[in-house]
């Protein structure tokens, strides 16, 4: 029986109220009506009206967008290339190169991965912009993607896929029907974490993006280091709003398939 | 040939946008600075063959590495970074593991929940996390509203703009990664060993330093790494909720690159910041390891 008491509820409030108040707060005064963020003037959505105004916050959201959808998606493809590698290839020349340059991004301050970028980029010459952007992102996302896939890659039960050979399938063809099935669910986390990471990047942006293409968190920085706007209240309660909901609904998914997923096994079970 | 396939790919474009600009880094460490479009000297003239790889060769040096042991500002910053980094990482622990312990302790269909709770801010935007402070802790902000409310202080605070600032930033959004590892630690612990204690003579409070805290420890050391290695070479929180005289690492090596556009001495400072950074990232692999062969 564990004990419960008056110090664990204490805690778990204080430490809630810690990490939600400071969202909350700013999600109230996004809708104040006063340009000052600090002082309370009423209720209005001024703030959303202007914000949908503002061009410059538009294509930058747009680009934010394009860039996400690109990258995450080839991270998603390389990341769970480079998984199965690490899992399956066996030994191969330079294998301990690779796996050091899976897990060397992870821990890389982004200052450095930026910079080195940005002078990749000069070095061969490619004007920044979306492209730029799109590679940056893609490069350290495969490893999150990557690490994400081989730890359910390491999990599952082989023989499943030696079953399929064995009856005949190609290894594309038990790559698709019988491995991919099963590890579809990181493989969704991981694009899911990729795009999340890609979205929210400022420092490996600033640094690989050209005059061609400012993405959002860019904007976001340099209109906040003049200090605090009602605008930006806005624009975090749209984004926090996007989150809470994409991230709410995704579990509610995921708890769904694991439910149908017991019925299935219990049905197959009786026969 | 289909794995040779599989194998190239990811390698390459690893090889192609991770090693590669890496070396560049290395490389530039060792250039020095000139009034040219790229900023540095030497290039490598491919044309020219052997001769011009040993010019080019022969130029390199380690000036920059010279130059900042030289300027006091540069050590001022690696060590203050690591100050920060330090007393951040404790204040996260103090204020994570009470947190980590009540979770693990709740009821078990209450726990999900609590977790959902505690990895939810991960998704939001980190700047948008850093931002929801400046309102807070600026002096006309709400915090100082709420303190000469209550009659604590008598004028309002300066918080925005200082340590204190980078601290409760820092805090905030690594707070997660120092909870996560510990209650991990905590909720696989058997509860019959601290009843084992207490029939044995050892007081509540005594059992949880001889027993809680030591079967924790693998998640404590994950945790302060955790936070401790990002922290070192942050730069969105000390550029905004610090002031000018916050000084890190980080934002050393910003403005090094796009204030004085010295390329040479910003790689050079890249390169000891990974140079300070792999001693934590060993330790930190050490405990994992030492973690996975306890379960193992």
């Amino acid at each position: 029986m564990k004990r419960f008491s008056w110090f664990n509820i204490t805690a778990l409030t204080l430490g809630f109220a810690f990490l939600y108040l400071p969202m909350i707060i700013l999600v109230i005064y996004s809708f104040n009506e006063s340009k000052l963020v600090t002082v309370w003037a009423g209720f209005s959505t001024k703030w959303y009206a202007e914000l949908m105004q503002n061009e410059a916050f538009l294509n930058a959201a747009w680009v934010t967008i394009k860039v996400a959808v690109f990258s995450s998606t080839l991270a998603t493809v390389l990341g769970t290339m480079a998984a199965y590698v690490l899992v399956r290839a066996g030994r191969f020349s330079g294998r301990t190169l690779f796996s050091g340059m899976i897990y060397a991004p992870l821990v890389m301050p982004e200052v450095i991965t930026g910079l080195s970028l940005l002078l990749l980029f000069i070095g061969i010459g490619l004007d920044r912009g979306v492209l730029t952007i799109v590679l940056a992102h893609t490069t350290f996302a495969m490893c999150y993607v990557s690490v994400v896939v081989s730890s359910r890659l390491v999990s599952f039960d082989r023989s499943l896929e030696e079953a399929a050979l064995d009856l005949g399938c190609s290894p594309w063809q038990a790559f698709r029907l019988v491995t991919l099935p099963i590890i579809a669910p990181a493989v969704i986390s991981g694009w899911l974490l990729a795009f999340t990471l890609s979205l929210d990047d400022l420092v490996i942006a600033s640094f690989t993006a050209g005059p061609s293409a400012t993405t959002l968190p860019i904007k976001i920085f340099s209109a906040v280091r003049l200090g605090v706007s009602p605008e930006i209240n806005a624009l975090s309660t749209i984004m926090i709003a996007i989150v809470t909901v994409g991230v709410i609904s995704a579990s509610l998914i995921s708890k769904q398939a694991s439910l149908k997923q017991q019925r299935d096994e219990q049905a197959a079970a009786r026969g | 040939m289909r794995r040779a396939a599989l194998i190239a790919v990811p390698y390459f474009w690893l090889l192609a946008l991770f090693l590669v600009p890496f070396l560049i880094v290395m490389k530039i460490s060792l250039s020095d600075g000139a009034l040219a479009i790229p900023p540095y000297t030497p290039q490598l003239d491919i044309a020219e063959g052997w001769n011009g790889l040993k010019t080019f060769l022969s130029e390199l040096d380690f000036e920059n590495f010279v130059f900042l042991t030289t300027d006091d500002l540069y050590w001022k910053a690696y060590l203050s970074s690591f100050k920060i980094a330090l007393i951040s990482t404790s204040l996260a622990l103090l204020i994570g593991y009470p947190i980590a312990y009540s979770m693990a302790r709740a009821a078990p269909e209450w726990r999900p929940t609590l977790l959902m709770l505690i990895i939810l801010p991960f998704w939001t935007s980190f700047l948008i996390r850093v931002y929801a402070w400046m309102g807070i802790l600026a002096n006309e902000g709400l915090l100082n509203q709420f303190l000469l409310w209550t009659g604590i202080i008598s004028e309002p605070l300066t918080i925005l703009n200082t340590n204190t600032a980078v601290y409760i930033g820092i805090v905030y959004t690594y707070l997660p990664f120092m909870i996560l590892p510990i209650y991990s630690a905590l909720e696989k612990m058997d509860d019959s060993l601290l009843e084992a204690a207490e029939d044995l003579g050892c007081s509540r409070t005594s059992a949880f330093w001889l027993v809680t805290i030591p079967l924790s420890k693998t998640g404590i050391i994950a945790g302060c790494f955790l936070v401790f290695i990002p922290t070192l070479g942050e730069f969105v929180i000390p550029s905004l909720l610090g002031g000018s005289q916050t000084l890190m690492i980080g934002k050393v090596l910003w403005e090094e690159f796009f204030n004085n556009r010295d390329w040479p001495v910003a790689s050079a400072v890249a390169i000891i910041l990974l140079l300070i950074l792999i001693i934590p990232i060993i330790l930190f692999q050490r405990n994992e390891q030492k973690q996975r062969e306890m379960e193992g």
